[in-house]
């Protein structure tokens, strides 16, 4: 477990967020809340969700910190590590594997010098491998912040590698917004 | 050119927009709704339309409408599952993303039906682009008067709310979303109590795919009859076929049950055929849990009748000689496909997937993975083809939830249909395919 720290609490307006989706759901069920609003705090806390700020997101549903922890390391999406700035996930199933997800993911582990699970020295990339998309008629794809990249070749990769360089990528943002 | 049920309107531009859908005929079927239907004789329209879930189970969908309890005072719920994460499966999206008040209105003639007063969509986590596409169109709705308080002057009301998944497939197990929709891990419920009595919140619920609900609108515009008049004495009505692999075509199609195997593949109107005129190899026809199939009988039953895309045809010959549709996720590998290496992608993915509550499915998962893994590299030996179907039949039926047969069913498939290909793998040590 990472070392608690002091975290800010949500700006104003990420509040008025998470008090809308918690009125979603009936009095007394706020716990439903508890996967959007991790999405909210991990994008929030540089892409990733420490100690603190689950802590946090448990207080701000009343619920106990493990009822927190239990559910972000159940769900894949939620990274219990730091990551890089823009992190990359490529899918590898079997319908993006016929089409070649190899290629690609060993095209951004020469380019990036990095392998699945790992992040770039200079912490601007990180390189993950999921688990099909729902993406496969147009094979293969990857998935950067909430935009698919699909149909991939190579050279593709090259371009957005190059355009992320230049643009300083983030791919946490809060998705809400 | 096939009747278009769910994907008439598809290529229309903006049909994302409320007044784009308007124009062309959408929402009447909620007008339509409150004048001519009580929620009983709507949920006895569905049961004769012959609809059966789409996502995957094939179950009929009034059938299940009509076992939501009734009897208690508790609210209700109804549900809408876009946890789309069966591997070769990208219908759902295709509709969220293209087509949101199609969905949206199917919502609202199924929760009028089942008296629920709050409904939500349970959309993957990876989606949320899509997610925000139906908020969108869920805003507008409201704007419209056809969510929120009385709608459209009527005593019914709804709210309807989005909420994301967070990456797991097994949240596409009706019980395991419901536990995920409540905040928690996605540990699927042991059956009964089934949702329909103890579902949210403890609440009767119902929980229908994305296609099933959006096929409601069609349904109650045209008619119950008109619906089942479409497709096969089993198969009513229409299906989304998405198609992937190596054929030259990939996209979301939408059949009428019953259309020959062979004409979906090869017909230019569908996949147009294999890419680069290779040969076909094999097909896993209803996405990656179904029991895969060679060419010979994707294409022909055992008993050399032409194969159809019917819940009844691929079924044919049971698991000996035949498979299921399934979702509709339809993968087509051609002559250069290594089928160890193809398996083992989908051992890799029921391992990552299982929730870990059955050991059966938790160990057994693990173990099919590694076990492939050694063959992949040539380090398998032959005993282990037979320690596959041995673990593969001891997980099957010894889980809580499906998702341990849909890890055993690609093993089991793989093995009986291309037993020799597994063999040559571990006798040269290598992949004749990969070299």
């Amino acid at each position: 477990m990472q070392e608690k720290q002091n975290i800010s609490a949500f700006k104003s307006e990420t509040i008025e967020l998470v008090n809308k989706i918690i009125n979603r759901y009936p009095e007394g069920r706020q716990k439903s809340a508890l996967l959007p609003i991790l999405h909210i705090a991990q994008a929030e806390n540089n892409g990733w969700l420490s100690t603190g700020i689950m802590d946090y997101v448990a207080l701000l549903l009343n619920l106990q910190p493990i009822e927190v922890y239990e559910v972000a390391t159940f769900y894949s999406m939620f990274n219990l590590e730091p990551v890089g700035n823009c992190v990359i996930e490529v899918c590898q199933t079997g319908p993006c594997w016929l089409k070649g997800s190899d290629e690609i993911l060993a095209h951004f582990e020469k380019r990036l010098g990095i392998k699945p699970g790992e992040t770039t020295e200079d912490g601007k990339f990180t390189l993950k491998t999921v688990e099909c998309l729902a993406a496969c008629g147009n094979a293969p794809v990857i998935q950067v912040g909430t935009d698919y990249h699909e149909n991939l070749t190579t050279e593709k990769v090259d371009e957005l590698i190059e355009k992320w360089k230049a643009e300083n990528k983030v791919s946490h943002s809060n998705p809400y917004l | 050119m096939a009747r278009k049920i769910l994907l008439h309107d598809i290529d229309v531009a903006n049909l994302t927009d409320f007044n784009v859908y308007r124009n062309l005929g959408g929402y009447t079927a909620v007008e339509k709704m409150f004048k001519n239907f009580t929620p009983d004789q709507l949920t006895e329209e569905v049961k004769k339309s012959g609809l059966r879930g789409r996502g995957g189970a094939g179950f009929p969908t009034g059938l299940k409408w009509s076992f939501l309890d009734k009897k208690t005072d508790k609210p209700r719920y109804f549900v809408c599952n876009f946890d789309e994460s069966e591997p070769g499966t990208f219908k759902d999206r295709h509709i969220g993303q293209l087509n949101p008040h199609q969905l949206i209105e199917g919502m609202i003639l199924g929760s009028y039906a089942l008296g629920v007063r709050t409904a939500y969509v349970y959309i993957r986590g990876e989606l949320f682009y899509v997610l925000k596409i139906i908020e969108k169109a869920i805003e507008e709705a409201y704007q419209n008067g056809f969510l929120g308080e009385n709608i459209k002057g009527s005593a019914y009301s709804l709210d309807l709310y989005c909420q994301p998944g967070a990456g797991a497939y097994i949240c596409g197990e009706e019980t395991a979303l419901l536990e995920s929709l409540e905040g928690k891990r996605g540990n699927p419920r042991i059956k009964p109590p089934f949702p329909a009595v103890v579902g949210l919140y403890g609440c009767p619920t119902v929980v229908n795919n994305v296609e099933t609900i959006a096929s409601l609108p069609w349904i109650i515009n045209n008619g119950a009859e008109a619906y089942a008049a479409i497709g096969t004495e089993k198969s009513k009505g229409t299906k989304l076929i998405s198609a992937c692999g190596h054929i030259n075509k990939p996209g979301v199609y939408e059949i009428e049950l019953g259309l020959p195997v062979e004409e979906f593949i090869y017909s230019d109107e569908y996949c147009g055929g294999i890419r680069n005129g290779n040969k076909l190899k094999a097909v896993i026809a209803g996405g990656s849990s179904v029991p895969i199939l060679p060419a010979e009988l994707i294409l022909k039953t055992a008993k050399g009748e032409p194969r159809l895309l019917s819940y009844e045809s691929l079924e044919e010959g049971g698991f000996e000689t035949g498979t299921m549709l399934g979702s509709g996720g339809f993968i087509v590998m051609d002559d250069t496909t290594c089928m160890v290496k193809s398996l083992l992608t989908y051992a890799r993915f029921y391992h990552h997937e299982s929730c870990g509550q059955c050991s059966p499915c938790r160990e057994g998962t693990g173990w099919m993975e590694n076990i492939l893994r050694r063959i992949d590299t040539g380090k398998g030996s032959m005993k282990d083809i037979d320690l596959l179907v041995h673990i593969a039949k001891h997980v099957e039926g010894n889980t809580i939830c499906p998702l341990g047969d849909a890890a055993a069913w690609p093993v089991a498939s793989a093995i009986r249909h291309f037993r020799e290909e597994f063999e040559e793998h571990i006798k040269l040590q290598q992949c004749r395919f990969t070299k």
